[in-house]
């Protein structure tokens, strides 16, 4: 019947064959297997994130069954860390034997980011259209056709816009943003027409109250719309040109961080991205233990359908569903007096022992349940012994993990592979436990992003062990064991991972566990902080235009550089002016010197003749004199030896007008000796042609509004501002 | 409806020299013929606001606007004019005039607003959101300042201007932010809080703010009394309501108990506390509410307060004669397109000619034109586009396009004035070319020159 439907397909496919269906590629999709991230350890340490069950099924899964259903055909799985586990999966798995869908893996052992990744899947050149590009953590029942269709179109009529991203509107609130995914806030500028994604930002920073727009985007769009409501679905369109981008840009490595920014902000090319809006499907990714907790529920709840237990057929055994959102694999062996709560999935072969209650949990394949175990909101993995009298609240339980009688996981608690907590432990909340020690070098944040890969290598050789062993206890292995043992009670093994500086208050963030109530009146508290901060901006005395604080010393600052910045080039002007005196350099050549301080410090021909002017007045002021009748001589001579020099830069009024402010400067201010000479200097630059009677005339009615104390020289030049008027007047009737 | 409105009148708006003068203030610019004051007043009469206090700076300019408004609206309206010194700025003139105050809500109205949005529809919409202050929006002027529909893609390359930047929920009904002039030049600065609570926020480049608002009296006294610094209503007071909206620091300092508040019963004593009323009894609608209840129940505690605002309709007619270019516009417009404003009608050619006014021969005044009473031509003119006012002489083979010509205007033989604006009692001797130019009041332009984009007026001295 398969073989029907094919044949069927491809005559389909050939009627409908029109020249654009000819160079038709097949839609391709990047499947990244791993996410460059450390939120999952230690459990990553041993196995890669993909092929942690979600429900019972192995992430991947879920992500290839969405690609083949929406009509991906051929899809390329980047493997990095704990490669040689997702390919061996793979290929045990029916997925390289399917037809019209075929995956691929690009194994990796030295990329330590999504840039690396695509960077070098551009190099295997084996991208050849639009391609789909998730991680292998996104899980979604969406139709990719609508926004396919929309990212062609859009790349019909405008070859700049290479990414289409899919974005879905969340509940408002940072509370619940975080309760739910518990990821970080993110704020979204998007052009409510054509829905282009004009800004991006992730807020991680809760102490900066507002967000910064640049001006441009509002002149170039009439409206456009913020958003808090969304969330990023992780799921792009891309056009093969994004490959090429993070090749040419070979500093990108996050794929939000820096690729989306990166085009937002710098404007490369002219490149743009667009969002995709999906209403009523779902669409979310894995990114830490809260997240893995929601979507969890979430697929149980069936908000994933047909991604959920009793419709995905994994491995052989079927799952039904019974009511209350129960759902049960077959051969489970459960003890009469066993309460099995509400949403609750329950693998294959478990057995359940008396007066056990479950709610709200996963339960894998294999596992041995005692009697007497609460088990809340827990998310147990294969094989996982629990022994009599256990209570187990919002933890994470990996494969092979055995709980002794009478231990209590608290809330928050990961216990990864074969982990052994001793009898009548309790464990600490938020703790996380491993047979691994926990790896040294611990860096900040940011580092630990891309140091994270190096070290999955290094003790990726552990973890094939253990898969080599597949489960079977090695020497080695059992040297930890009692290494490790007194950590976790009489009996345990395994270290429990200190919390490092700082992570502990972040802790509650990303657990699995439900967010404390002092941590939500916490963040609404944080909220209410930053209104009162960016209250406090608007608090400033703010008469008409006062800015914000941050907008003043933003500001402030650009000021002061620039204020340094013709203060360095005066001086190298000054520097290079006296040096042509000295050394009696050509004017031609002190010009060409000019020019280029002028080029490197992109100033204006004004500021070079002020400077210019300001050396010639040091030069005069240095020479010795005893009178201002002297003092007004060296000036003149001065004046006359390098009139070209200051000729040349007096193109127009305004570097005139600029000499005659800087002269005033001076006098003002740092050459009080020159202040009688005012008026009589300025009648020489008048005289020699210098300076115009136009320039002279502006300059006048520039400073009409000034204060009184700016107006000094303006009313010592007075007879001569009104013989200039005069003249001028006189002029103009005689026209 | 207990609204008592402010008309911030202005004096000799600096801005609109040389065309405003001593003996015409800003309010009294002609437009179609009519003081543009007049436009305002009539809006507020027809929406059955009359009780007025106009607000002028300047006492020379007072006394020439009281003078008019007792002469034409005696028995319309209940009018006070009340003088403020000039340069004290929009909230300053609010702030002198503050004991006069006496209503539950204050419009205040630009007297420079030509438009035909009724300021009723803005305070039902005030009281509807029990809102503190409602601000009244409308697209910007398609043909308005510089013609904008056709220059406005060549404007783009060079440096347009960006006059709003205007924040909304998506259901158009809240304001949430609003850029004063000094930030529209730098990077926008968004509130997260807001954002947050909200959600969705859109930003708007084309709307125009008209200068219109509603505001709680008691808001507004407060206000002024604690910011002694503010200076202007739409830079300082607006801003700063609409910043402080989810954390109403105008209440914080109050104590929570409530008081009876009745309306006019204000004392200096009470004020806070019957504002805080005001503010909390606010009607459970939009955002404000849903903040506060995902939060825990303490946090219920924080008070918020609504800015509204009320976008007008695209087909409304809405400009400010705040500059010169919007003078000739918006006399262009109302002899034109929007000339259902100007109150006369119009005759079969679109043009309203005057019964006293006289025609020579082979004069042709075209569609969308106003030629004043009394005012003559002599032959073979052509007049198009353009307003001219009361008892002007205006020679023969003389052509006035695009232009406004005020009243007792003497225009000799053979000019042509295209795109200008010629003040009262100008002399313009013959065979003058003017384009894009504005002719002081008084001036006399010489036979013969010529002049293009330049502003004329006597020297004062």
């Amino acid at each position: 019947m398969g073989a029907q439907k094919k044949s069927s397909a491809a005559a389909a496919a050939r009627i409908s064959d029109d020249p654009e269906e000819l160079s038709r590629v097949p839609l391709q999709a990047v499947l990244l297997a791993d996410s460059f991230t450390t939120k999952f350890r230690p459990i990553t340490l041993e196995r890669p994130k993909v092929l942690l069950p979600l429900a019972n099924v192995p992430m991947i899964e879920y992500a290839l069954t969405w690609l083949e259903s929406a009509g991906v055909e051929e899809v390329f799985v980047f493997c990095c860390a704990h490669a040689k586990q997702v390919t061996n999966y793979l290929q045990c798995s029916q997925w390289l034997s399917q037809p019209n869908f075929s995956v691929a893996t690009i194994e990796s052992h030295n990329s330590v980011s999504a840039g690396d990744a695509l960077r070098l899947i551009y190099e295997r050149n084996v991208i050849h259209g639009d391609f789909i590009l998730i991680s292998g953590d996104t899980l979604s029942n969406m139709s990719l056709n609508r926004a396919l269709q929309e990212h062609k179109e859009r790349k019909k009529k405008d070859s700049n816009a290479v990414m289409t991203m899919v974005i879905k509107r969340s509940k408002l609130s940072p509370v619940t943003q975080q309760s739910r995914l518990g990821t970080d806030e993110l704020f979204m500028a998007i052009d409510p027409d054509t829905k282009q994604l004009l800004y991006y930002e992730e807020n991680t920073n809760h102490l900066k109250g507002t967000l910064s727009l640049d001006k441009m985007l509002l002149i170039d769009n009439p409206s456009i719309t913020l958003h808090n409501d969304m969330q990023d679905c992780f799921i792009d369109i891309c056009s093969p040109e994004v490959l090429s981008l993070f090749t040419d840009n070979f500093d990108y490595q996050h794929l939000r961080r820096h690729f989306v920014k990166g085009l937002l902000v710098d404007d490369i090319m002219g490149y743009k991205i667009y969002t995709h809006e999906i209403h009523s499907s779902y669409a979310a990714r894995v990114d830490n233990y809260r997240s893995y907790d929601t979507i969890s529920k979430d697929i149980i709840q069936r908000w994933t359908y047909p991604l959920v237990p009793d419709v995905l057929l994994f491995g052989n055994s079927a799952t039904k569903l019974e009511r209350e959102g129960i759902y049960r694999a077959t051969e489970i062996v459960q003890s009469r007096s066993a309460q099995i709560g509400p949403l609750t999935v329950i693998g294959n072969g478990t057995r359940i022992g008396n007066n056990t209650k479950i709610t709200n949990s996963v339960i894998g394949k294999g596992c041995s349940i005692g009697s007497n175990v609460l088990i809340e909101g827990s998310y147990i993995w294969d094989n996982v012994t629990v022994e009599d009298g256990c209570q187990l609240k919002h933890s994470i339980v990996c494969d092979g993990v055995v709980i002794k009688s009478g231990s209590v996981l608290s809330p928050g608690v990961v216990l990864s592979f074969k982990v052994v907590v001793g009898q009548n432990f309790t464990v600490p909340a938020y703790s996380k436990v491993s047979l691994l020690p926990q790896p040294t070098k611990q860096d900040s944040d940011e580092e630990l992003e891309y140091a994270d890969n190096n070290s999955d290598i290094e003790t990726s050789p552990i973890a094939g062990a253990h898969d080599n062993l597949n489960g079977e206890l090695t020497s080695d292995l059992t040297d930890m064991q009692s290494s490790a043992a007194e950590e976790l009670g009489s009996g345990g093994a395994g270290y429990i991972w200190s919390i490092c500086e700082g992570a502990s208050e972040e802790e509650w963030r990303h657990s699995v566990a439900p967010v404390p109530a002092e941590k939500l009146a916490e963040i609404s508290q944080t909220i209410d902080d930053d209104l009162d901060f960016s209250y406090q901006d608007g608090n400033a005395p703010a008469s008409s235009g006062e800015l914000k604080p941050g907008g003043l010393s933003d500001s402030d600052d650009d000021d002061v550089d620039a204020n340094n910045d013709s203060a360095y080039f005066e001086k190298e002007v000054e520097a290079t002016f006296l040096r042509a005196v000295h050394e009696n350099v050509k004017v031609d050549h002190v010009i060409l010197e000019v020019n280029s301080l002028k080029l490197s410090y992109n100033m204006e021909f004004a500021a070079c003749a002020g400077a210019i002017f300001y050396s010639m007045m040091k030069l005069a002021l240095g020479t010795p004199y005893n009178s201002s009748a002297e003092l007004y001589n060296a000036v003149v001579n001065v004046l006359t030896s390098w009139k070209r020099l200051l000729k040349s830069y007096l193109s127009g009024k305004d570097e005139e007008i600029e000499i005659i402010l800087k002269f005033e400067e001076m006098c003002s201010e740092l050459a009080k000796e020159l202040s009688p000479l005012f008026t009589k200097i300025l009648c020489f630059l008048y005289d020699k042609d210098m300076i115009s009677e136009d320039a002279i005339l502006d300059w006048e009615s520039e400073k009409n509004y000034a204060d009184e104390s700016d107006r000094v020289f303006v009313k010592q030049a007075e007879k001569f501002l009104q013989w200039l008027r005069e003249a001028s007047e006189e002029e103009e009737e005689e026209d | 409806m207990d609204f008592q409105v402010v008309v911030l009148a202005g004096g000799f708006s600096k801005k609109l020299v040389p065309i405003v003068s001593k003996e015409v203030p800003k309010a009294l610019l002609p437009v179609a013929n009519r003081p543009v004051l007049s436009y305002v007043l009539d809006l507020l009469e027809q929406s059955n606001l009359k009780d007025l206090i106009v607000v002028v700076e300047g006492n020379d300019a007072a006394v020439r606007i009281g003078g008019w408004i007792s002469a034409a609206y005696l028995d319309r309206l209940h009018v006070d004019v009340a003088p403020v010194p000039e340069d004290i700025g929009s909230a300053g003139a609010l702030r002198s005039i503050a004991h006069h105050l006496t209503a539950r809500d204050i419009l205040v109205v630009s007297g420079d607003l030509v438009s035909d949005v009724s300021p009723g529809a803005v305070a039902a919409v005030h009281r509807r959101h029990d809102a503190i202050v409602t601000a009244m929006l409308c697209s910007n002027p398609v043909s308005g300042p510089a013609e904008s529909g056709s220059s406005s893609t060549k404007d783009k390359t060079k440096k347009p201007c960006r006059k709003n930047i205007i924040g909304l929920d998506p259901s158009r009904q809240f304001l949430l932010h609003i850029a004063t002039e000094a930030e529209l030049e730098k990077d926008l600065r968004i509130q997260k809080g807001i954002l947050r609570t909200v959600g969705e926020m859109e930003l708007r480049a084309d709307l125009m703010d008209a200068h219109l608002y509603a505001i709680k009296r008691a808001v507004l006294l407060e206000v002024l009394d604690q910011k002694e610094t503010f200076q202007s209503l739409k830079e300082d007071i607006l801003p700063y309501l609409v910043r402080s909206q989810l954390k109403s620091e105008v209440l914080s300092s109050s104590s929570p108990q409530l008081e009876e508040n009745g309306n006019g019963n204000f004392n200096p004593q009470n004020k806070q506390i019957s504002q805080s009323h005001i503010l909390a009894n606010a009607s459970n609608r939009g955002f404000h509410e849903l903040y506060p209840s995902c939060l825990d129940g303490s946090a219920s505690a924080r008070r918020t307060h609504k800015c509204c605002v009320y976008i007008a309709n695209n087909e409304k007619y809405c400009a400010r004669l705040n500059s010169i270019q919007a003078f000739s516009d918006i006399n262009r417009e109302v002899a034109g397109e929007a000339n259902h404003l100007s109150g006369y009608s119009f005759s079969a050619h679109n043009n309203i000619i005057h019964p006293s006014a006289e025609l020579g021969s082979k004069t042709t005044v075209g569609p969308h034109c106003m030629l004043g009473e009394g005012s003559q031509m002599g032959d073979k003119c052509s007049v198009k586009r353009s307003v001219i006012g009361r008892h002007c002489r205006i020679g023969s083979n003389v052509k006035i396009v695009n232009s406004v010509v005020m009243n007792h205007v003497t225009i000799g033989d053979g000019c042509s004035i295209q795109g200008s604006v010629i003040c009262s009692n100008v002399q313009i001797q013959e065979r003058v070319a003017l384009r894009d130019c504005q002719v002081g009041a008084g001036y006399v332009v010489t036979a013969g020159s010529e002049y293009k984009g330049d502003s004329l007026a006597k020297k004062e001295k």
